[in-house]
């Protein structure tokens, strides 16, 4: 029962690699219906983000003697070199592919420290895999594990709730104000590029509705289309700042866009609303005395900078803890493993020792043609007994090892003292 | 005496803060979920306390100053655990339970009480002092909760926002938290006055309707209901309102002690 992992992600290939080795659905799919019908695996997993491409397996022999078939096949699948592939692949077994796969789910294995996105990746791969029949009793067993730990991580940790963006920032920032963006209005000031970026948070995060104001009305009227949100007309203040909760400026100018006076009359039209605004543009768009109105928050691109660096800091801090998290998962993995292990070396050991002793009875016995049938049977039955108290006791002692380390050596000692590779299970 | 029940509830209380306070240190939301549990575990002990203190001294455990200020932490406990619940927001409660360990504590610490008890009893004069006692915490814990607020904001106007801040309730709803727990002290001071007088009504001879006590808990009850409007409309909401109500329990403290001690006659600890 050994687990073996061939892929490579952002740390080990470049961009134009990792896109030539992902899989779709429809790929993922059909790699593991070959790689089991070429007999390379016999229960297989794809997981394939935009990092990383990454195949888990059950292999029917050694998990090292698989691992030349799962790169050929891999450069074979996705027809790139094997020379440009070897360099980029990395390979784990057993343990150290168990950990791998609790680090991805974790987050700790990611890009962005923490990401949250992985983990409904990896649940969807399992999930995808599991419906078509491809994973089993090892792989089930080892994904909903990784699911453990992902939502663990989650829980136990803050390594995932902190953004990494000045652009998320600032939304987390509105949220810290108004709590769910569900029911607020956003203005964004400028079409560019640190728009967008903006805008896609504000939409993740459920923004009611979003109006788009730039000096260029088509672009405006582009990136409005893209988020499903309505164009206001450059420079009509009282009508664009009577609504909105959040409002984001990135524009290219020289002085202030954003002056005191407008936002202060905006503020009285508002009732004194709540008023975040989040400045990414340098030189800045918004007037700094804005800052000092009632009710209205002002964060520029420095003071979001500086955010995301504490919040760096923090998510690091809490490395140490979710690795905890990895590592009691993992002894857990172990441990299931080496029982199931157990149980079926003790099953093959006392195949292999009925077959002894019948072997044993029918020579030695021969000869001795006083015994009735009733008294082979009993001796039969006798010796039947003492085999299963000899395997019986070392096995359930085996079980109720407690440091893992010791119980995982002795399943293996047990295995090669009395198995030959043949007859390993 | 059975010591059981308060050493139960201490326990608890106790309990229940640490795992709040880490909850508030560490994000960890276990820790907050065994926080709310060994609260609701501590009020349940300390209701039975509170019955088996009312059952051994043979009348209504807020006869006595004990009564009044446990009472108060029970209540206090209460009106914060529906309102967590409710605004499924539990990062407040390392805020709120060292009020109420304190004034539970504080009960048990209380001198015995050498004054007559008073002369009214009854089911609506029992309700007159629960529904007063439980409009006072509720209005402590909407201080609480404008402290927090007044804070949070001012950490999130100077950029400073630290650990604790990110796990604080978004401003809106801690308003909003304080809104409710204000109506909760409004409708609970204005039935619990009506059956005061009442219950004053239903004493026999010629009975006094010039109390300090009277002046002032109409006072509170117009400052809330302006603080009420105010919060909700106008140039007042938001950190202004806040300080409106941090101001409004500066004058239920003051109802509470100056006027109940020295001032009112029938109003001794409640």
């Amino acid at each position: 029962m050994e687990i073996v992992l061939v892929g490579l992600n952002h740390r080990t290939a470049p961009v134009e690699v990792r896109e030539r080795v992902s899989f779709n659905a429809e790929q993922a799919q059909r790699a593991a219906e070959e790689l089991r019908a070429r007999g390379i695996l016999e229960e297989t997993l794809v997981l394939s983000t935009c990092n990383r491409s990454e195949v888990y397996g059950v292999p029917p022999e050694s998990s090292h003697e698989s691992a030349p078939g799962l790169s050929t096949f891999l450069s074979e699948f996705h027809s790139v070199r094997s020379d440009i592939l070897s360099v980029s692949l990395y390979y784990h077994y057993d343990q150290e592919a168990v950990r791998h796969l609790f680090r991805v789910a974790a987050g700790l294995d990611s890009m962005l420290l923490g990401e949250a996105e992985i983990l409904g990746q990896v649940r969807e791969a399992y999930r995808f895999a599991h419906e078509h029949g491809a994973t089993g009793p090892v792989l089930n067993r080892l994904f909903q594990g990784a699911l453990e730990v992902g939502k663990r991580v989650r829980t136990e940790t803050e390594l995932g709730t902190r953004p990494m963006s000045a652009a998320s920032a600032g939304v987390k920032l509105a949220e810290r104000i108004f709590g769910k963006l569900s029911e607020r209005k956003a203005l964004v000031l400028g079409a560019g590029t640190i728009s967008e970026q903006v805008v896609s948070h504000l939409r993740d995060r459920g923004i009611a509705q979003l109006y788009v104001m730039n000096r260029s009305r088509d672009r405006a009227e582009e990136l409005a289309k893209e988020f499903g949100g309505k164009v206001v007309e450059w420079g009509e203040w009282d009508i664009a700042l009577r609504s909105p909760d959040v409002v984001v400026t990135s524009v290219s100018a020289e002085e202030p866009v954003l002056r005191r006076e407008i936002v202060e009359r905006a503020m009285v039209a508002r009732g004194n609303r709540a008023l975040f605004l989040m400045d990414l543009g340098v030189p800045r768009n918004i007037d700094p005395m804005v800052a000092e109105l009632y009710n209205v928050y002002v964060y520029n691109t420095d003071d979001l900078t500086g955010i995301v660096q504490q919040n760096r800091n923090a998510r690091e801090s809490e490395i140490p803890l979710a690795q905890g998290i990895v590592e009691e998962q993992l002894s857990k993995f172990l441990s299931w493993q080496a029982s199931v292990e157990l149980v079926g070396l003790v099953d093959a050991l006392r195949t292999k020792l009925r077959e002894e002793r019948a072997t044993f009875i029918r020579s030695r016995m021969e000869p001795m043609k006083h015994l009735t049938e009733t008294d082979r049977a009993h001796i039969e039955k006798l010796m039947d007994e003492m085999l299963e108290k000899l395997l019986l006791e070392p096995a359930q002692r085996l079980r109720d090892e407690k440091e893992l380390r010791r119980k995982i050596q002795n399943v293996e000692a047990l295995r090669d003292l009395f198995l030959s590779s043949r007859e390993k299970p | 005496m059975n010591h059981l029940f308060p050493v139960l509830t201490g326990i608890a209380y106790l309990l229940s803060l640490i795992l709040y306070v880490r909850f508030l240190s560490t994000g960890n939301r276990l820790t907050g979920r065994l926080g709310t549990l060994l609260l609701g575990l501590g009020l349940v002990a300390h209701y039975f306390a509170l019955w088996e203190r009312s059952r051994g001294s043979h009348t209504v455990p807020y006869h006595d100053l004990y009564g009044s200020m446990s009472l108060f932490g029970w209540l206090l406990a209460l009106t914060y655990l529906g309102l967590e619940l409710y605004h499924r927001q539990r990062s407040v409660g390392a805020f709120v339970l060292p009020f109420i360990l304190v004034f539970f504590l504080a009960a048990h610490l209380a001198p015995a009480d050498r004054l007559a008890p008073p002369p009214v009893h009854g089911v609506v004069f029992a309700l007159h002092v629960t529904l007063s006692i439980l409009a006072y915490a509720a209005f402590a814990l909407s201080f609480v909760l404008s402290l927090i607020f007044l804070g949070e904001e001012r950490h999130l106007r100077n950029h400073k926002l630290g650990d604790v801040v990110w796990r604080l309730p978004p401003l809106e709803l801690l308003d909003q938290m304080s809104r409710s727990s204000v109506l909760v002290g409004l409708i609970s001071i204005a039935i619990g006055t009506a059956l005061g007088f009442v219950s004053i009504d239903q004493l026999p001879g010629q009975n006094s309707f010039y109390d300090p006590k009277y002046v002032i808990t109409l006072l509170v009850l117009a400052l809330y209901v302006l603080y009420f409007r105010l919060a909700r409309t106008t140039a007042w909401r938001g950190a202004r309102a806040s300080k409106l109500c941090i101001f409004n329990f500066v004058i239920v403290v003051l109802s509470f002690t100056v006027v109940n001690l020295y001032l009112s006659h029938s109003h001794r600890y409640f």
